[in-house]
């Protein structure tokens, strides 16, 4: 196990860190605005990959695809949510089981539309090559996926930090009846980080499909994955939602790496410390 | 009549027709899914003790259910433990001792936190079922458990150990109900209600948790025994999320806080799967809609919608639907409705 192993593992875990982070961020956003945890999250992953792979089959663009993936996503995911989701925001274990239940629904009806077989994605063509130093050798697609997440995680800090809304939305976070006192539109700001959070996930599923492949009970396998990641970084930071996908994509690929099949046990390591050590997470506040 | 009669009777009258279905000419199809019900009711009834009566909600109760059926299949795939008091105690200790580890981490949160950090929990033990395939046989599981002779009796065909679960059931019901109403319980009431009062009255509230979760894990871990014995099979679907959380929703459906309630969501939820997945392949997706109408229209469980619904149909204008959540702002789960009101 030399150097190669070490990088190749290290860029292949911060891939799937990045994609962790599509799924993760709106996992995070949208518990520490409205107390939802969305279960769902995976589950937008995979309906946005299935949507975007059907695209892609009927010759649109890779990109326009995971575009239109995250679109669909969000569409359906603000029906659900302006539809039941919205009443129960002061109520975590009602919308955490309303999410659940979506879940279930969207996983059966992948099932029901696309069937069970497993669907590889090919990366767009000007990506699909491999590059190499000497005896490393990786996929291109790696360092784009890379890059694809670290935009949208800029796109996320910058609004947040330095829109109107972006205001409004940390306002919300913070004492939400203050917010509703100096006339913030609360209401509103849910709504955005909602669809934010939906969209981005299923935007995540067509990106990730080279890596992850889409298959019926994707979603169920990311969902301990998403949840280690808020988790490490504690629920409702994004700062914190960026570092705990590295972590937990670079400690996911040497699991697996080192030992295959412990790979879940492997990742829970760093939650299992940080649970007993700080439960708040690592950039959370307190529960 | 007073309530509490009422309800005595008709626990003593179910008790009877328990007894005397398998006699009745009642289907095997039928006979098994009740013995489900029995093994269901108990897991269910174990997680109520901690949701209705601690205020805590667990999501890794499907875990510690899973820990007792698959130390039932390890126990006689590799060390050869098989007769029925040496397996019923191992799947019980087993799961007690996961239950005590999952409290040290997991009990340094409350509310919300305590949701995550359990679900989490449970994604753990999940994960290990699902992948270390050496150990547990991965997404295949373990087959080839047999169920063991109970004494004399021979159990292994369906009546049988149908008798076997609900004398467990029974057992289960009326231990728990003692504890509930002993003096440890209505500790346990009291930190479900104002956790910060009982500390302020010198109790440790921490402490009756942990205790309340290994007692709870107990009883989960006995239901996964039973559970394995009944299936011959132990897989990883035993202990994922989503039995965690059909058996929370079992325990909504019942009723949270009652008990006795938690067997009817669990017959309910038994007989609705296993019709469903006889009458469509779509049954998943109906699940799903299921726990949405459960969650918004009955969360007060079926205990009290039934009376709500016959009040509402003798004339009586009472609202169907409690509008209190779940779970209160401080994330602790409410107070279970007093079924007295409806009386």
């Amino acid at each position: 196990m030399g150097l190669q192993f070490y990088v190749q593992n290290a860029l292949g875990g911060l891939a799937y860190g990045s994609l962790l982070f599509l799924i993760a961020s709106g996992l995070t956003l949208i518990f520490g605005l409205m107390r939802i945890i969305n279960l769902a999250q995976t589950a937008f992953y995979l309906l946005g990959a299935y949507v975007g792979l059907t695209l892609v089959a009927h010759g649109t663009n890779f990109w326009l695809a995971s575009v239109a993936g995250g679109i669909v996503t969000m569409v359906l995911g603000l029906a659900v949510y302006s539809a039941f989701l919205h009443r129960y925001h002061a109520d975590p274990l009602t919308s955490l089981l309303l999410t659940l239940g979506f879940a279930l629904i969207v996983d059966d009806g992948v099932l029901a539309l696309w069937g069970g077989d497993p669907h590889s994605i090919a990366p767009p063509p000007m990506l699909a090559g491999s590059l190499q130093f000497g005896t490393l050798v990786f996929p291109v697609y790696w360092l784009a996926v890379i890059a694809i997440s670290f935009t949208v995680a800029a796109v996320l800090f910058v609004a947040l930090q330095r829109t109107m809304l972006g205001v409004m939305i940390r306002a919300s976070v913070d004492d939400e009846e203050m917010a509703r006192g100096v006339g913030v539109d609360v209401n509103r700001a849910f709504f955005v980080v909602f669809a934010a959070g939906a969209f981005i996930a299923g935007l995540g599923g067509l990106l990730g499909g080279p890596i992850t492949s889409a298959y019926p009970g994707l979603d169920g396998e990311l969902t301990p994955l998403a949840f280690a990641v808020v988790i490490v970084g504690g629920m409702g930071s994004l700062s914190g939602a960026l570092i705990g996908s590295l972590v937990i994509g670079l400690v996911n690929a040497f699991g697996k790496a080192l030992f295959p099949e412990l790979s879940y046990f492997t990742i829970f390591v760093p939650v299992a410390l940080i649970m007993a050590f700080r439960p708040q997470g690592l950039f959370g506040r307190k529960l | 009549m007073s309530l509490r009669r009422r309800w005595t009777v008709a626990a003593v009258a179910g008790l009877v027709v328990a007894l005397l279905l398998p006699r009745l000419g009642v289907p095997t199809f039928y006979i098994s899914l009740l013995t489900q019900t029995w093994i269901f009711a108990i897991v269910a009834m174990s997680l109520d003790l901690l949701v209705g009566f601690t205020g805590l909600v667990n999501f890794s109760q499907a875990a510690l259910f899973g820990v007792g059926a698959y130390a039932v299949a390890i126990g006689a795939t590799r060390f050869h433990i098989t007769a029925f008091a040496p397996v019923v105690a191992l799947g019980i200790v087993s799961a007690v001792v996961t239950a005590a580890i999952f409290g040290l981490v997991a009990l340094r949160s409350e509310g919300v936190g305590f949701i995550i950090i359990t679900i989490a929990l449970n994604e753990i033990v999940w994960g290990l079922a699902y992948q270390w395939v050496s150990m547990s046989g991965g997404d295949n599981g373990i087959t080839g458990i047999v169920r063991p002779h109970v004494g004399p009796f021979d159990v292994s065909a369906n009546t049988g150990y149908y008798y076997v679960c609900l004398a467990f059931f029974v057992i289960a019901l009326l231990l728990l109900l003692v504890i509930v109403r002993s003096p440890f319980g209505l500790v346990l009431k009291g930190v479900r209600e104002t956790p910060r009062r009982m500390r302020a009255l010198g109790y440790n509230v921490w402490l009756y948790r942990y205790l309340a979760l290994m007692i709870s894990g107990g009883f989960a871990g006995l239901a996964g025994v039973l559970f394995a014995w009944y299936n011959q099979f132990v897989g990883p679907v035993a202990l994922s999320l989503d039995q965690s959380t059909q058996i929370l929703i079992m325990v909504i459906l019942g009723g949270i806080g009652t008990l006795y309630g938690q067997v009817l969501g669990a017959f309910v939820v038994v007989f609705l799967s296993n019709e469903l997945s006889a009458v469509t392949q779509r049954w998943e997706m109906v699940l799903g809609i299921v726990y949405f109408v459960v969650v918004m229209y009955a969360p007060g469980g079926l205990v009290v919608l039934i009376p709500r619904l016959w009040g509402r149909l003798h004339g009586r204008r009472t609202a169907l639907v409690p509008h209190e959540p779940l779970l209160g702002p401080a994330g602790i789960a409410n107070a279970p409705a007093e079924i007295a009101e409806d009386s």
